[in-house]
């Protein structure tokens, strides 16, 4: 295999059997449908996809959220289809996410500071103080500070919990985040300045992305190469200049068409 | 037709008081569409939202201002003549579709109450009004949407049901507050087209509340920038889109990611762009 592919994903499928529906009759639905592509080292890629499109199935797949039901996600050259236990967990060290609504995945009952911290003890990588004190670093390079670390999940901005979901995914030092609409739920203002930062961590670390996302002009700004998936199969993939600006798709054609941009002065 | 007069807006809560809108003045002419344009905390929705008199809480108090509909102060009127004016002068289509239905009756029968609110139709007269203004707002199939509840139509198709309740009395303005934000893009899309239709056909002039210049170049004729509750800027949209005077309008335009890059700005290799970020003066 090529080297330079950090992620690779084959044939990938996931179909959900809905039960109990009229009559206790079952039916399938085959939400992702035998989809491959892959991601270089430090690159980032967009999968594109309106609600339902199989976007967010794929993206929890490749996290190990979601039971693949078959096909291939190589991660750095290693398996990780449908990991258990111990193996699980390794990669996990590797692999990060960030959702939506990060606020939502912070314990409303504990202060932020420690819950940012926690891998660091679930994979024993520190003593207690190195993990304060690397917490408190992460904290700073997200741009919040020390007086952050007692504070509560709501005590804090959309904005700022966003933040706060990227430094709890660069806890471990991981090499691939997997950003699910990162900033669908933020104001434009505050977007820019997450996206910024988010750029920034990527140069300096030299992470690898997959940014899942419906919006074309964040793709535009963040990805080199992108796919547009639709009922679970990809209409397009390749890179974005040519993807964006040459769609070969309706599928495509048809999500460029609905983008409305102020016209560039 | 409307005009909204040095309106402060404030709300009284248990932390002190709070400034929502200040000295917020702005109109919206015959047939015209305005976008009132901020970030979360700006005031545009309560701005909005007051113009109905749909604050409702104790908490919040309008200190100053008029707000005026072909001439007749909308704040000096009691609630029981409000009640005239919603739906019948001024209709509502709102953010979330799915709270402005009831889940617990069909999507007919509720079309059927309110065209009966303000036509004197029989009922069978009323659920014949209410397919043909379905199939105003392009629903498929309307008779089976009539006997169809909520739950059962997609988000675009909701937001189609509430256009066409806003619209059952023909009002002369439509106060639109974010009403697609919750959609897909080529729901969005479809959805605004008809808003632009109907302005087209009808003549019904919109305010329509956003966060989206996008949504801005794409149907607004005048343009209002509010940010924390004041209104940094106005005029045409194209004026204000192509020139925006106010550091802030000008920061709102251009933090926003591009599908469209000019020549320049692509030069520069992908992973050294950078948004630009609105610094306090």
């Amino acid at each position: 295999m090529p080297s330079d592919k950090f992620l690779e994903v084959i044939d990938l499928r996931k179909v959900f059997s809905v039960s109990g529906g009229f009559r206790n009759k079952s039916a399938d639905v085959v939400a992702v449908d035998d989809i491959s592509f892959s991601i270089r080292k430090g690159e980032t890629w967009g999968l594109i996809g309106e609600s339902g499109s199989g976007k967010t199935t794929t993206g929890r797949m490749i996290l190990g959220l979601e039971h693949v039901t078959s096909g291939h996600i190589v991660v750095d050259g290693h398996e990780t289809t449908n990991l258990t236990g111990e193996r699980m967990r390794k990669m996990r060290q590797k692999v990060q996410v960030v959702f939506q609504d990060s606020g939502s995945a912070f314990n409303p009952r504990l202060p932020v500071g420690p819950q940012v911290g926690a891998p660091l003890r679930r994979f024993k990588l520190c003593d207690a103080k190195e993990a304060t004190r690397r917490v408190l670093e992460l904290l700073e390079k997200v741009g919040l500070d020390e007086s952050h670390y007692d504070r509560y999940i709501h005590e804090f901005s959309g904005g700022q919990r966003q933040r706060l979901g990227i430094a709890r995914a660069l806890t471990t030092d991981p090499e691939f985040l997997v950003l699910d609409e990162p900033t669908a739920a933020l104001d434009v203002s505050v977007q820019a300045q997450v996206l910024n930062l988010l750029k920034d961590i990527q140069e300096e670390r030299d992470l690898t992305m997959l940014l899942i996302t419906h919006h074309l002009a964040l793709v535009e700004h963040m990805c080199a190469s992108a796919g547009v998936l639709y009922n679970g199969r990809f209409a397009e993939q390749g890179p974005v200049d040519q993807l964006l600006h040459n769609p070969q798709s309706e599928v495509t054609k048809k999500l460029l068409d609905a983008v409305l941009e102020p016209k560039a002065a | 037709m409307l005009e909204i007069k040095h309106l402060s807006v404030d709300f009284h809560t248990d932390g002190g008081v709070v400034h929502a809108v200040k000295d917020v003045s702005t109109t919206v002419g015959e047939g015209e569409i305005r976008g009132l344009v901020g970030e979360s905390g700006s005031g545009k929705s309560v701005t909005s939202m007051t113009i109905l008199g749909l604050l409702g809480t104790r908490r919040a108090k309008v200190s100053s201002g008029e707000i005026l509909l072909n001439g007749t102060n909308l704040l000096k009127m009691s609630q029981k003549e409000l009640v005239k004016i919603r739906g019948r002068q001024i209709g509502l289509v709102s953010q979330n579709a799915l709270s402005a239905l009831d889940p617990s009756f069909t999507i007919g029968s509720q079309m059927i109450e309110v065209i009966r609110l303000h036509q004197k139709l029989s009922k069978s007269d009323a659920y014949e009004e209410a397919v043909r203004s379905l199939e105003r707002v392009g629903m498929p199939d309307p008779p089976q949407k009539l006997r169809a509840y909520q739950h059962q139509l997609s988000g675009g198709q909701r937001q189609r049901v509430v256009i066409a309740m806003a619209l059952a009395a023909r009002p002369k303005l439509l106060l639109a507050d974010e009403p697609t934000t919750a959609l897909d893009a080529t729901v969005q899309k479809q959805i605004l087209d008809l808003l632009l239709e109907i302005n087209r056909d009808l003549g019904t002039a919109i305010l329509m509340v956003t966060h989206d210049f996008g949504v801005v170049s794409h149907m607004c004729d005048s343009v209002t920038v509010m940010r924390k509750g004041r209104v940094v800027e106005q005029g045409s949209a194209d004026q204000v889109l192509k020139a925006p005077e106010h550091p802030y309008t000008q920061s709102l335009i251009s933090s926003v990611p591009k599908l469209h890059l000019d020549d320049t700005a692509r030069t520069v290799p992908r992973a050294e762009r950078r948004l630009h970020v609105f610094q306090e003066a």
